[in-house]
């Protein structure tokens, strides 16, 4: 096949991408992006395969096959409530892939280096008016591989702008690599999601980024592919550190960010490989992930800079001390309360995904929409561990998707509601961060929900949230604690509803 | 504790205080019950019935009186009830502490604890216990239902082989609860009904029963009806005004008239004038459930239907309640039984008068030789204040359109301002990198602009199938594998394969998953 048509090819491929992300605006529409966005991949990889310069075909099909294997048994196995965990290994592979990529990339300008002194010329020497002598025979110049061709005919102006991009991509990509290992870890719980640094802190960080920009100034000085290598581990340390240092209930913004990471990891190492589809969708998915992190820093009200570089400030002054005491309730009193009510406010929070809730939430939703009551979900934009991840919780547990409501579509609902239950979230509902302006979240935007007539909070115990701040929502006249496990605790509630 | 239930002396009153049904879920709290003979009689409750339910009958109001702990019954005593009252007996009943002031003091002299029902506050904890909705819910029904019978025309709207019939007209003056009842019950008999109140903020119930709100023009900061337990306040004069024009404008229109506005412990607003009864048509009705306080319509005769020279009836019954004692008398029981479930929380029959619970202290008038009345005011408020809306400020047409010109403006230079650095930047990177690195660079950042353009508009509760897809679609990586892997170094080759193996994984695994999740997002 041409090399004209695998480009027409990517043409195609790239406006079917474009079309799967815009589709995504609505949960019909994007039931068709959906598919746009595999028939793109599908025109891609074929045209590629099948392309000029590939060769080693039937190898590569049985390997796509094989990965298509297990990715099948990793997406149909995977629970819902596991959904951020797969998200973010399967950064991962990006990642590692981008790293091989560049690597090869790498190996592959050494070998033409080679090459073109074993026939006593230069690679990238350049004639008067920089035209490239290529001087190569022609037998030898027709069995290299396109990408051999590709790096043959560059100047070395182009080869030292290749290596910047592959030096771009190979980093960008370890660190991504690292960082979302390290962010699966945390959120299957296999490493502890508090945030932990290492001693040195942020000079580490910053430390191990100096090293690594050195490195690439000696790289490109010709000192050889080691820099490139300790280049690489700089940056898988770097993603390591990164992420340990992040909490847990920031992980919706360093997973879209991951995500982003993977995107520009991808454009870098299309810039170096000279294929336009690369730095197509490189672009298209770094700046989504850009976006989605900026939602997830506003919906926060914190800078970008401050989530990337881990923990929360520290108060600003004294804080307001909590009066009152949490008073305890016991299911029959939410039951009662509950088919007494008209309108009713569901607040889910990560604690819903950790106790696997959403079916007893969904069910309860069930029982009292049956009896004529207005019940809708209120969802914060970073509840949960991934953006939109309650949504995916209830939409699993089969909650029609036009009764759940974001922040700013309900939040001035709440003084008209009569029951509010707050299911394992804790500082999107803190009104601390609209009192009192000394809270370390202070300015967050949260949920009202203290101003429906009647509060409840499922909670495991008295403990604070992630923030580690008191939430003075516990301490509120209409607020009851109904404490136990959110499971359990639903299990209790559902056979009184009647 | 045992408790009693009289038959009721005042003249037309039909209701009871207890049902055989409540009587048993008492029981249940460990009370005895206690009533005399043919109590429930006119509200079609038989002695036998009260007997299965396992309640003792006694022959007369005297061993009622002495045999019961606590009385239950509807209307305020009589002056020879008040004699049967004794030290240590609780008188569950209506008793207003204003216009029975002297029986009030007296129960109190006596040592004998009183509960009024009408002084249940109006929180949401005790709308279970508040007599005065659950009876005025029924006024309001019954009051359509006393119109629909004095009025000779259907209600809804017909077109008929006999001819065509125009719905009625009804308008609601009150929209408290008898008025929403009242509501309810004319527009499910299909007249076009209309509401006022001068609590704006009921608009939007009146609205949800089916009725229509007719909105005055007039401009003054109203009383919001929170402050005041939600209910209505005295207006000013001028708002008044504004208020009957309205009414003599619809008055020629409306066929009926139900008006329900009342001021806690004042004399009934007139708000349905002579001249607006004299401008109705032949044949309408009015029905005045503020005929007690001395109506909203000064020709309103207490407890009697009139009939104007020019043919429009006016209703001034004030015992709508009673006129259904069946379903009043379930309903007051039931209220009657909620508030016994507070006074004995341990449910073993022993009353624990806790005069610290905002419901029970309001309630209660007299206790411990002591009139408790006015109680303080209730630590929960009734209704949680409206918070204050700003008034949208009424730009003139030139302030906005300035408004809009500066807005432009600013958009503009951030525009231009972006463009201009964006542009230079892109200049710059053109002055020195080569035409090769350039083709593609303006792909990357078309691409970048689109993304941005794009993802902007994708919907939030998507923004996890969304990393799923990107997630999938960033293994595009894989094409670069795949032109890497035919070269003839091995290393090369190794490498290459595995990216494609990982890419790979990732490019069905994120499909497959956002497939599945999207599948999941239904509609109700």
């Amino acid at each position: 096949m041409e090399f004209g048509f695998t480009i027409a090819a990517y043409a195609v491929a790239a406006v079917l991408f474009i079309l799967s992300l815009g589709g995504l605006s609505g949960q019909e529409s994007a039931k068709r992006a959906v598919w746009y966005g595999i028939v793109g991949m599908a025109i891609a990889v074929v045209a590629t395969l099948f392309g000029p310069g590939q060769g080693l075909g039937v190898v590569s099909v049985v390997l796509i096959a094989l990965g298509a294997a297990v990715g099948y048994q990793l997406a149909t196995k995977v629970q819902m409530t596991q959904m951020p965990e797969l998200v973010a290994i399967m950064h991962s592979l990006v990642g590692l892939a981008a790293v091989f990529v560049g690597f090869n990339a790498d190996i592959m300008i050494n070998n033409m280096e080679s090459l073109f002194a074993a026939n006593d010329l230069v690679l990238g020497a350049t004639e008067d008016g920089s035209f490239t002598a290529i001087g190569l025979p022609k037998e030898i110049y027709e069995g290299l591989s396109s990408f051999g061709q590709l790096i043959a005919k560059k100047s070395q102006v182009e080869i030292n702008i290749l290596k910047v991009e592959l030096v771009l991509g190979i980093w960008i990509g370890a660190v991504t690599f690292t960082g979302s290992v390290i962010a699966y870890g945390k959120l299957a719980g296999k490493v502890d999601s508090a945030a932990t640094k290492l001693p040195g802190g942020h000079l580490l960080n910053a430390g191990a980024a100096g090293l690594s920009l050195i490195f690439t100034i000696m790289y490109l000085g010709g000192s050889g592919s080691w820099t490139l290598v300790l280049l690489t581990l700089l940056a898988l340390f770097i993603g390591y550190h990164l992420i340990m240092g992040i909490g847990g209930a920031d992980m919706p913004v360093v997973v879209s960010m991951l995500n982003s990471y993977s995107g520009w990891a991808a454009a870098a190492i299309g810039f170096s490989l000279g294929n336009d589809l690369l730095i197509v969708v490189g672009a298209l998915v770094g700046s989504s992930g850009a976006i989605l992190s900026y939602i997830m820093c506003k919906a926060m009200n914190r800078s970008f800079i401050s989530v990337i570089l881990g923990g929360f400030g520290g108060p600003a002054g004294e804080q307001m001390a909590v009066e009152g005491e949490q008073v305890a309730i016991e299911a029959d009193g939410v039951a009662t309360a509950l088919n007494e009510a008209d309108s009713v406010i569901i607040i889910p929070g990560y604690g819903m995904a950790v106790a696997q809730a959403q079916t007893g939430v969904a069910e309860l939703v069930r029982k009292l929409r049956a009896k004529g009551k207005n019940v809708r979900f209120a969802i914060h934009p970073v509840a949960g561990r991934l953006p939109g991840h309650m949504n995916v919780l209830l939409a699993e547990a089969k909650v029609p998707y036009d009764i759940v409501m974001e922040m700013d579509e309900i939040n001035e609902d709440f003084p008209d509601t009569d029951v509010a239950i707050v299911i394992g979230s804790n500082d999107i509902v803190n009104p601390a961060a609209q009192d009192d302006p000394n809270s370390p979240i202070a300015g967050m935007p949260v949920l009202e929900c203290w101003k429906a007539k009647q509060v409840f909070v499922s909670k495991r115990g008295q403990g604070t949230g992630y923030s580690g701040i008191e939430n003075p929502l516990f301490f509120k006249d209409n607020t009851r604690m109904f404490y136990g496990d959110a499971k359990a605790s639903l299990d209790k509630l559902l056979p009184m509803i009647d | 504790m045992k408790i009693g239930t009289p038959k009721e002396i005042f003249e037309g009153e039909a209701r009871v205080a207890m049902t055989p049904d409540s009587a048993l879920q008492l029981q249940k709290l460990g009370h005895e019950c206690v009533v005399e003979t043919g109590a429930g009689a006119k509200a079609g409750f038989a002695d036998a019935d009260y007997k299965a339910a396992g309640v003792e009958v006694v022959k007369t109001a005297a061993a009622l009186w002495k045999a019961a702990d606590i009385v239950a019954k509807v209307r305020v005593p009589d002056a020879a009830e008040m004699k049967r009252l004794r030290e240590g007996q609780t008188l569950i009943s209506f008793f207003s502490p204003v216009a029975d002031e002297d029986k009030m003091k007296a129960a109190a002299d006596k040592g004998a604890t009183v509960i009024a029902m009408e002084m249940i506050p109006r929180i949401s904890r005790a709308q279970k216990m508040d007599a005065l909705s659950s009876m005025a819910n029924i006024a309001g029904y019954r009051a359509v239902i006393e119109a629909g019978n004095n009025f000779g025309r259907f209600f809804t709207g017909q077109i008929t082989a006999a001819g065509k019939v125009p719905p009625a007209k009804v308008l609601v003056v009150g929209a408290g609860v008898a008025g929403l009842a009242a509501i309810g019950t004319s527009t499910s008999l299909g007249a076009i009904t209309y509401a006022f109140d001068v609590r704006p903020e009921v608009a939007e119930q009146v609205e949800s029963m089916g009725a229509e709100f007719v909105y005055l023009d007039f401009e003054e900061e109203q009383q919001d009806g929170a402050s005041t337990g939600g209910y209505a306040s005295v207006s000013s004069p001028e708002f008044r005004e504004a208020q009957l024009a309205k009414f003599r404008e619809l008055a020629p229109e409306v066929d009926i008239v139900i008006t329900t506005a009342l001021i806690p412990n004042r004399e009934a607003p007139e708000l349905w004038t002579e001249d607006m009864v004299k401008s109705m048509k032949a044949g309408s009705v009015i029905v005045d459930l503020a005929a007690e306080k001395g109506g909203n319509c000064k020709l309103t005769v207490k407890d009697e239907k009139i009939v104007t020279d020019n043919g429009v009836t006016i209703i001034g019954y004030t015992d709508f309640p009673s006129r259904m004692a069946t379903q009043s008398s379930s309903l007051y029981a039931t209220n009657i039984r909620h508030l016994m479930t507070d006074l004995t929380p341990e449910k073993d029959g022993v009353v624990n008068h806790n005069m610290e619970d905002d419901v029970i202290r309001g309630a209660t008038i007299a206790h411990a030789k002591e009139v408790t009345f006015p109680p303080p005011p209730p630590k929960v408020a009734a209704i949680a204040a409206a918070p204050k809306k700003e008034a949208p400020k009424e730009l003139t047409a030139e302030e906005k359109r300035a408004a809009e010109i500066e807005a432009f403006k600013l958009q503009t230079r951030n525009q231009v301002g972006l463009l201009a650095i964006g542009g230079g930047l892109l200049l710059a990177v053109g002055l020195v990198a080569p035409a090769s690195f350039m083709q593609h660079f303006i792909v990357f950042i078309l691409s970048v602009f689109i993304g941005f353009q794009v993802i902007w508009n994708v919907a939030h509760s998507l923004h996890t199938p969304l990393m799923a897809v990107t997630n999938a679609i960033s293994s595009i990586i894989i094409l670069g594998a795949l032109i890497q892997i035919g070269s003839s170094s091995l290393l090369i080759t190794l490498l290459a394969a595995l990216a494609v193996f990982m890419a790979s994984i990732n490019i069905f695994g994120g499909f497959l998953v956002t497939r599945r999740m999207l599948a999941m997002f239904q509609k109700s």
